[in-house]
């Protein structure tokens, strides 16, 4: 009962919080994000208020949980918000792209431009659907690889769901024009105060289940997430060291000015890149591939060297996005060199994910989620090939500032990251709510072929962009003066614009085939279907032979 | 490492781990994953060596081929200027009125404008030149401070309203509705009685009392024909050229509150040859004026008779 009374009083003295900062609040954004602040608390103390069963806690008895078994509630959440987030974010995109081919569609309100929806769409499918999927499925393995429970049960819901509030208040922020301008870290500074309260927490809870596993050693899996929770942490707090105007406010001012400015944020950027999408991912990898091709890991040496060499190297490559710029010369040299020494690294990664299928190629044809994985890992390879080729100064001169960077960024994020999600999700749906598979296995290729062909034409729309580009802004006449004025390369994109847009419509089908997969197998459906691949079968020939008897 | 086993399929021994079914296999690195690591490593080194690379004390090092991206783009930019210098120095020597007569000299001129318009001024008057709300159509032979050559040459090197330069084309219309000098209603009529010398409103009532108060207020810049004066940028209010909309609404808004839009003095900015070629390029668009029909004073009225 005190512990009833204690909660409720925390959630309350967090309400009667954010609505005094609502009631001082000096601008609309601040004071839109209390009210939100506010209503999470009020849902907060809502939801303990009502689940507890007063009769129990009048009598003083308390229920234990059944710790033979996983703690997989947010595990279940998880893979519900993740195929959420994914719809949303690749749906503002595909808006987004037809904004570049069509500026009518901007609308003409300031809440529906470009400017805004960008960062909506990219924290949308990064930090929503990429990180609710990383949180989902790192609580998932964590637990299985240590065979433990989750450590501080309440501090994991609190991670989950106040991970959740902060995609609402970027996401809503980023709507109501509240950023820091900074690209991958616009909330402002009070929004960032917060997932640094959830971070730290995060790390508590996987570090806590890996303190009380009751494996003798760490799976790789796990390596690869706390060095991701644990670079995050601090590539959050030094890129995000601002001062806000008021604390009644949501403008802030970063400590970092100029060009080193520009450099803790491409340090952080980069690193985003390196820790949340690869070093996340690839926990993500080293867990679900095995487990679905049901075969053991290639080299157990391959991934000590590489995961080590990856973490030392990545985090010096962030200046190769400042080739050409105000940073001096050698910073620019060395964020050269070591993208270029990160190759090898990144590929020990592909090795040890493709060659993990030895044994079971088979597999890619008979088995959806298997053909989705060797695709998310071809891409992972083929991006992070491109990456270190792209930071090569005379490379970086023709293709920097045009979209074969944006197509560089998809080839790996719908590719890798999206494709090893879905299998993620493909895998985990039946398991957590006791199915004996997907609702539909045939949904699962089509979504496979949808977002295949749908990569295929944003990668290759986006490199013929992004080399025109490249070729008309730096092209000279016969005369000796530029030919193109930045219109004219525009103009000249916008069939590729479409190509691009219509590989966003594929890709989105896929994904909302895939929601409406999960639904159903939620709900305990089973579509009756032919399986995917059936032997040849001839009734004609299904018959025994009968001696025919002479005329 | 009791568990250590052959695994079937590939013939490799497990490591002895399992976690939750997952084991690893005992397969070295592969060689020419060892042997590509090692040559990214050789490539840096001997990139660092010959690239600036190392921070010291007060400046990083240099590097052996003592590159810099400055330097590159210094030498790029003496590179280009050094391949146009004939086709520039002939167009410094000569004077505007005989650039325009040179048929060797002006198309370089106008080349060369073309490409100094495209990265400074497309931003207002648009990639064809052709303007828009408030940023004239440079197309057309209808002038605000001139077409010959040598004007528009001035409006380049001095702008118009340009804050920072003594010499800038300057005039201000007054905000007649603003300030108080017309009602509404007067500021009403005298839209009406603007847009009847072009035809757009018919000659009634309105329009008349509208000539009242342009007679009081706007012939000393538009000429008692309405037709402008060039001397202060004053534009002909008889044609079908609105520099700021010619519908009803945006007249009225216009004599409510004037616009004063603003050119640079690109003198500033750009070097006297691309200015030269750049009021080549502009003359050459249609519109260009000779220099001898052009009015050498503003005499009152003829502001913007078409040649």
């Amino acid at each position: 009962m005190e512990s009833l009374v204690a909660r409720a009083g925390w959630w309350l003295a967090a309400l009667l919080f954010a609505v005094f900062m609502f009631a001082n609040a000096l601008d609309t954004g601040f004071a839109v994000h209390m009210a939100i602040f506010a209503l999470a608390a009020l849902a907060g103390l809502v939801i303990s208020l009502r689940k507890t069963d007063y009769k129990l806690a009048a009598a003083g008895i308390k229920l234990p949980t059944d710790q033979s078994r996983y703690d997989d509630d947010l595990v279940r959440a998880g893979v519900i918000l993740t195929t959420f987030w994914g719809c949303v974010g690749f749906l503002v995109g595909l808006v987004i792209a037809l904004q570049l081919s069509f500026p009518a569609l901007n609308l003409g309100f300031e809440y529906t431009t470009f400017g805004r929806l960008r960062p909506l769409h990219t924290s949308a499918v990064i930090f929503a659907f990429g990180g609710t999927a990383l949180i989902a499925t790192s609580f998932y393995i964590v637990q299985r690889t240590c065979r433990a429970r989750l450590a501080f049960p309440a501090l994991a819901r609190f991670v989950f769901w106040g991970y959740q509030l902060f995609i609402v208040l970027a996401a809503t922020g980023y709507v109501l024009g509240v950023t820091q301008g900074k690209e991958y870290a616009e909330p402002e500074w009070y929004v960032d105060l917060w997932l640094t309260l959830v971070w730290v927490a995060y790390l508590v809870v996987f570090v806590g289940t890996i303190v009380k596993r009751t494996e003798p050693h760490i799976y790789v899996a796990n390596w690869f997430f706390l060095s991701f929770i644990l670079t995050v942490a601090m590539l959050h707090l030094v890129n995000n060291v601002n001062l806000p105007v008021s604390v009644f406010g949501s403008l802030s001012y970063p400590l970092w000015a100029g060009v080193q400015g520009a450099l803790v944020q491409w340090w952080y950027g980069h690193n985003a890149v390196g820790f949340f999408l690869t070093a996340g991912f690839l926990a993500m990898m080293y867990y679900f591939v095995p487990k679905q091709a049901e075969r053991p890991v290639y080299s157990y040496r391959l991934s000590i060297v590489h995961f080590w060499a990856l973490i030392f190297l990545y985090i010096w490559a962030g200046p190769h996005h400042l080739h050409y710029t105000a940073l001096p010369d050698w910073a620019q040299t060395l964020g050269m060199v070591f993208s270029v020494m990160l190759w090898m690294p990144s590929w020990g990664g592909m090795i040890n994910g493709l060659m993990t299928l030895n044994g079971a190629w088979d597999k890619v044809r008979t088995d959806p989620i298997i053909r989705m994985m060797v695709m998310s890992i071809a891409f992972y390879g083929m991006s992070t090939f491109e990456g270190p080729m792209m930071s090569i100064k005379s490379v970086n001169s023709l293709s920097h500032y045009t979209d074969w960077t944006i197509g560089h960024v998809h080839s790996g994020a719908l590719g890798w990251n999206g494709m090893i999600t879905f299998s993620a999700i493909y895998f985990l749906a039946p398991r957590l709510w006791g199915r004996t598979r997907m609702y539909s296995q045939r949904m699962i290729n089509w979504h496979f072929w949808l977002a295949t062909i749908g990569i295929v034409f944003y990668a290759a729309s986006m490199w013929v962009a992004g080399v025109t580009q490249g070729l008309m802004w730096r092209e000279y006449g016969a005369d000796n003066y530029l030919v193109n004025s930045f219109a004219e390369t525009v103009a000249a994109l916008h069939p590729m614009y479409l190509a691009r847009a219509f590989g966003g419509i594929l890709y989105l089908s896929g994904a909302l085939i895939m929601a409406w997969n999960v639904w159903q197998t939620v709900a305990g459906n089973l579509r009756q279907e032919e399986p995917l691949r059936q032997p040849a079968y001839d009734p004609a020939a299904d018959r025994p032979l009968v001696a025919v008897p002479a005329e | 490492m009791a568990n250590k086993k052959i695994d079937e399929p590939t013939g490799i021994e497990t490591v002895g781990h399992e976690w939750d079914g997952i084991e690893e296999l005992n397969n070295p690195l592969p060689r020419w994953w060892v042997l590509t690591t090692y040559l990214t490593i050789i490539f840096s080194i001997g990139y660092v060596m010959v690239y600036p690379a190392i921070p010291l004390l007060n400046k990083g090092t240099e590097g052996l081929w003592g590159w810099s991206s400055r330097g590159q783009l210094a030498e790029e930019m003496a590179e280009g200027t050094a391949k146009r210098k004939a086709a520039t120095d002939a167009i410094a020597a000569v004077s505007l009125e005989a650039l325009v007569k040179d048929d060797k000299l002006m198309p370089l001129a106008v080349a060369g404008g073309s490409a100094a318009f495209k990265q400074n001024c497309v931003q207002c008057h648009g990639s064809g030149a052709a303007g828009g709300i408030g940023y004239p159509n440079l197309k057309d032979d209808d002038w605000l401070w001139g077409g010959t050559i040598a004007d528009i040459h001035t409006t380049l090197e001095h702008g118009i309203r340009a804050a920072d330069d003594p010499a800038t084309r300057t005039s201000l219309m007054p905000s007649f509705g603003k300030d108080g000098v017309l009602t509404p209603a007067q500021v009403s009529d005298t839209a009406a009685y603007v847009l009847s010398l072009s035809g757009k409103h018919p000659n009634d009532a309105a329009a008349q009392r509208g000539a009242t108060n342009f007679a009081a207020n706007c012939v000393a810049c538009h000429g008692t024909d309405g037709k402008g004066l060039r001397a202060f940028g004053a534009p002909n209010l008889t044609d079908a050229v609105w520099l700021y909309g010619g519908k009803p609404e945006q007249v009225t808004a216009s004599i409510n509150k004037a616009h004063a839009g603003v050119m640079p003095a690109w003198s500033k900015k750009l070097d006297a040859v691309t200015i030269k070629m750049l009021a080549a390029y502009v003359y050459s668009l249609g519109g260009g004026e000779e220099t001898v029909s052009a009015p050498a004073a503003p005499a009152s009225g003829t502001g913007n008779a078409k040649p």
